[in-house]
């Protein structure tokens, strides 16, 4: 047994005050086991000890919430009986050093946060970032990543039916890959990741335990150096067919009524599933390592303990109905084994060829972590408020080239690789506003969108994490829906450094008064700290993933469906200044530069435009409709633009750009064929709404006055992203 | 009528089929679990998309020896109607049901997308309400798509009037287009896309409903 040196606690990332605290918990010194144990548990990714006391700054209920955060998914009601499990995580890290295997392993992660809870998985959605996308490395990763999370889902057989795609620089040693899934079941048909009844057996199921991934959850917490490359190991290896399988046996065996509680063996595997649900349970837990399923020989104490083998849960069962339990997994042929019991004392007790390796109480690793009020200052910011000089592009070329760009161009030849209709519910996949799916079961929908924006966070983290939560509530409603619940996944920098620390606070700050005003409290998440990669930072990314319900029907589209219709703007033309220009796409990709502020928010508006729009489609006046975010009004008509074209007659002395490209929010574009019906639904509730056209044949027109900026073919608008190869 | 749906383990289209016949087309199917050794009551036999037992080796080549299938090959003997779906035909080309062999998709990707396929023939118990030259739009999904056999058999298949769907623009690089083909016996079909995912007005398509209408109007009930 390795002696605990100064050098083995810094190994572990334990601070001298850290190890400090776990020698007074257990009022002697830890066993290097026991050490191991801490050190996971006590990760800035399993315990959030940076940014939880800023978490608690979150609205966490509502109206539809049923389970908020703290459970391995939160949970909202949605209606006739049912509720939907989701959640977002992130798998960054991983990702970085096996794209492949560190994004298959992302989604299998969180489809077990879902059917953990007693939901099965309908639907998966993906928040991607890399680096510049003309790039060799950006392109090994990126087809990385979407191999690996169209393997791992399409074998799993859930949809994968939408998510964002965005390239920057910062991304480029640090790519993010945050996966959203949600799940749904019977109310009463919801389990919790509790351990109950002294006398309990504990069981292990699923995959057998190796030594893959150990430390996964420290690695998640590190910064990468040159020396990260050498940690390949440390990503686990996902088995979409054993986790099919694993959901469907503990779906079933949940049906039984043989099971008390049940929890996936994730970040620090053994260690975090048991006690957790040890801690949750006000309970004991005491397991034999003999016992655990394992796939190679000689492994100690630590190296089980500590492993991130995928696809194994734990469960606790009834005493005398495991054999309950047992017949369930055998008939799919998986392992299901008691490795211990609960006991009343406390303690997660580990005993591995007949000696107690490990002695800690269960609530003292699970929540008596340390939590830090990290300095903050103002936050970290490069840009300049004021623009360069630059010479505006002719319109024209303009448009062409942010619809050719990476960011805006359609995301087909990703999202083709997916198989987004498995299950058939999906109503509305990839490539709209928000994916809807619908519920067999209850006739309700939900619809889900997933949203970051860097580039405003960065300007402004507090103002953009506004945006954002607008933008996906937008989302949302563009496609009838009521947003109602959220999940966020907050990805930054080094949070040992103050400005970098002032971005998460701030952000968190922004997200919270904004998930306030649009009720749609967080019910759970991630974060994601560390994203440096040799002292570089990413942009402060917080993502965030809404759900919104609404009741069964044909989807409303984005594309323009008839020529001859009218197209309103709803929400009006918006502002934008030169200041604010500078957080655009027009200003990333025609300008190269990043400057100013992001576009001014009136969330009051914002709000009365969602409820507009929501009329507007339960009225069924709305034969298309589109949000306009990245590229402004000029890019959204064109994307609107598939089989049907448009004229837009603008009378405006706004700058060209800025009229075209702004990206002022609180704005949707619809076509109608009762403008009447649409503008006094506006004016009822106190929204702009400006004609700004017709819908035509073949071309898209855009005029200014008598002078015509636009004018193209439709073949000319369609551009792929084209790296995927 | 009785649809029998395989389950193997692996199997995710399973409850998709079982779904549109009992919802969506208003007959009767019910599940059948890979190692059991008897169909039951059922008059038809669906193999259902998914990755049978991972496949991890070549798509079916393990659920061609799960006990099921010997099973599903006597009923296919005794003039019994198998329709296999996606991994389902990828399974009746493993067992020898029916001839060639399916490979991955040219592009190497898994291609999940809308397609158009021209019915070739009316003359089998999965396309007879079908009109000759129909376009079915129906989704694909797979990344071992690819349709391959030799010449020779290539030939048989078209001059026996055996092929019943070919793509209209070919997403897979199947070879002649091919999409779905019939045995000899003209009683077991195997096509790479999905009806079963196009039986509801809400899915965006509902051209699959006459495959199934095809197979019901076959089974004397």
């Amino acid at each position: 047994m390795a002696a605990i040196t100064a050098e083995v606690i810094a190994l572990h990332q334990l601070t001298p005050a850290e190890y400090q605290k776990i020698v007074s918990i257990l009022g002697r010194e830890p066993s290097y086991t026991e050490l191991g144990v801490f050190s996971v548990m006590w990760s800035e990714h399993c315990s959030y000890k940076s940014s939880r006391i800023h978490l608690k700054k979150l609205p966490t209920t509502g109206k539809y919430v049923v389970q908020g955060p703290g459970e391995n998914a939160g949970i909202i009601d949605i209606g006739g009986g049912y509720v939907a499990a989701f959640k977002i995580e992130s798998h960054n890290h991983p990702s970085y050093i096996e794209p492949f295997q560190g994004a298959a392993t992302g989604v299998g992660g969180i489809l077990r946060d879902i059917f953990t809870m007693g939901a099965r998985p309908i639907a998966v959605l993906d928040s991607l970032r890399f680096g510049k996308f003309d790039d060799d490395k950006t392109r090994r990763i990126l087809n990385g990543v979407v191999a690996g999370i169209s393997h791992y889902g399409n074998c799993f057989g859930v949809p994968t039916v939408g998510g964002e795609c965005i390239f920057e620089d910062c991304y480029g040693g640090n790519p993010l890959v945050n996966v959203f899934a949600l799940g749904v079941c019977k109310k009463e048909d919801v389990f919790y990741a509790k351990a109950s009844g002294v006398g309990n057996p504990v069981i292990y199921v699923g995959a057998k335990t190796g030594r893959d991934g150990i430390h996964g959850a420290s690695m998640a917490s590190a910064e990468f150096t040159e020396e990260s490359k050498q940690k390949r190991p440390n990503v686990q290896v996902g088995d979409p067919f054993l986790e099919k399988l694993l959901m469907e046996a503990c779906l079933e065996a949940m049906q039984t009524g043989a099971i008390v509680g049940i929890q996936d063996m994730g970040a620090a595997g053994l260690t975090s599933s048991s006690c957790e649900m040890g801690s949750r349970g006000g309970v004991g837990i005491e397991i034999d390592l003999d016992l655990v399923p394992q796939r190679e020989t000689g492994m100690t104490a630590y190296e089980m303990l500590l492993s991130e083998s995928q696809e194994r849960m734990l469960l606790v069962a009834d005493k005398g109905r495991e054999e309950e339990v047992y017949r369930v997994f055998g008939k799919w042929g998986l392992d299901a084994v008691a490795i211990g019991v609960v006991t009343d004392d406390g303690l997660l007790r580990v005993r591995h060829k007949g000696v107690v390796e490990a002695e800690i109480p269960n609530h003292a690793i699970a929540e008596q972590a340390p939590r830090y009020d990290r300095p903050h200052s103002s936050p970290y910011r490069t840009a300049p408020m004021k623009g360069p000089d630059y010479i505006a592009k002719n319109p024209q070329q303009a448009l062409l080239t942010l619809l050719a760009s990476p960011d805006i161009c359609s995301k087909r030849p990703i999202w083709e690789q997916y198989d987004y209709t498995v299950r058939t519910n999906t109503t509305a996949g990839p490539g709209g506003d928000a994916a809807i799916v619908r519920v067999k079961e209850n006739g309700n929908s939900i619809a889900i969108s997933l949203d970051g924006n860097g580039r405003y966070c960065f300007l402004s983290p507090r103002e953009g994490a506004k945006l954002n939560v607008a933008e996906c509530c937008r989302n949302l409603s563009t496609v009838g829906a009521l947003p109602v619940a959220a999940t966020n996944n907050l990805n930054f920098g080094n949070p040992e450094r103050p400005e970098i620390m002032a971005q998460l606070v701030e952000a968190i700050e922004g997200m919270a008064e904004a998930c306030e005003f649009f009720e749609t409290p967080i019910t759970g998440g991630n974060v994601s700290l560390y994203n440096e990669t040799l002292g570089e930072g990413i942009y402060p990314t917080p993502v965030i993933g809404i759900v919104g319900l609404m009741k069964t029907s044909a989807p409303v589209t984005i594309d323009f469906k008839e020529p001859g219709r009218e197209i309103l703007l709803l929400g009006g033309f918006g502002k934008t200044d030169a200041i604010q220009f500078g957080s655009s796409q027009y200003a990333k990709v025609l300008v190269g530069r990043l400057w100013g502020l992001p576009p001014a928010l009136d969330m009051d508006n914002e709000k009365r435009v969602h409820q507009a729009i929501r009329e507007i489609h339960k009225a069924g006046l709305a034969e298309s409709a589109h949000d306009l975010s990245d590229g402004g009004l000029a890019v959204t008509v064109a994307e609107c633009c598939r089989s049907v074209g448009a004229l837009i007659e603008l009378e405006s002395g706004e700058p060209m750009e800025h009229l075209l490209f702004g990206e002022s929010p609180s704005r949707i574009l619809l076509s109608t064929a009762n403008p009447a019906a649409v503008t006094e639904i506006a004016a009822k509730l106190g929204v702009e709404c400006e004609r700004v056209g017709v819908t035509m044949k073949e071309r898209l027109q855009i005029q200014n006055g008598s002078i015509s900026v636009i004018d193209c073919e439709l073949a000319a608008l369609q551009f792929d992203l084209t790296a995927i190869h | 009528m009785h649809v029998g749906v395989i389950v193997f383990p692996g199997s995710n289209c399973d409850h998709d089929a079982w779904y549109a016949v009992n919802h969506n087309l208003g007959h009767k199917a019910e599940f059948i679990w890979h190692d059991s050794t008897d169909l039951g009551k059922a008059d038809a036999i669906i193999l259902p998309g998914g990755f049978s037992y991972g496949d991890y080796m070549r798509c079916g080549a393990i659920a061609r020896f799960s006990p099921v299938m010997g099973a599903v090959r006597e009923f296919a003997a005794g003039g019994g109607l198998v329709l296999g779906i996606c991994n389902g035909f990828q399974i009746l080309v493993e067992s020898g049901l029916l001839p060639g062999a399916l490979m991955r998709n040219a592009n190497l990707h898994f291609l999940c997308k809308n397609v158009d396929l021209i019915t070739q023939t009316v003359d089998s118990p999965f396309s007879a309400e079908l009109k000759r030259g129909q376009v079915l739009t129906l989704p694909i999904a797979h990344g071992e798509g690819r349709y391959y056999a030799d010449e020779r058999t290539l030939d048989e298949l078209e001059a026996e009037d055996r092929v019943v769907f070919r793509y209209k623009q070919n997403p897979n690089g199947s070879l002649r287009d091919i999409a779905g083909i019939l045995n000899v016996e003209r009683n077991v079909m195997g096509m790479m896309p999905h009806p079963e995912r196009a039986c509801d007005p809400l899915m965006g398509s509902t051209d699959g409903v006459g495959v199934f209408e095809s197979l019901f109007a076959a089974v004397p009930v």
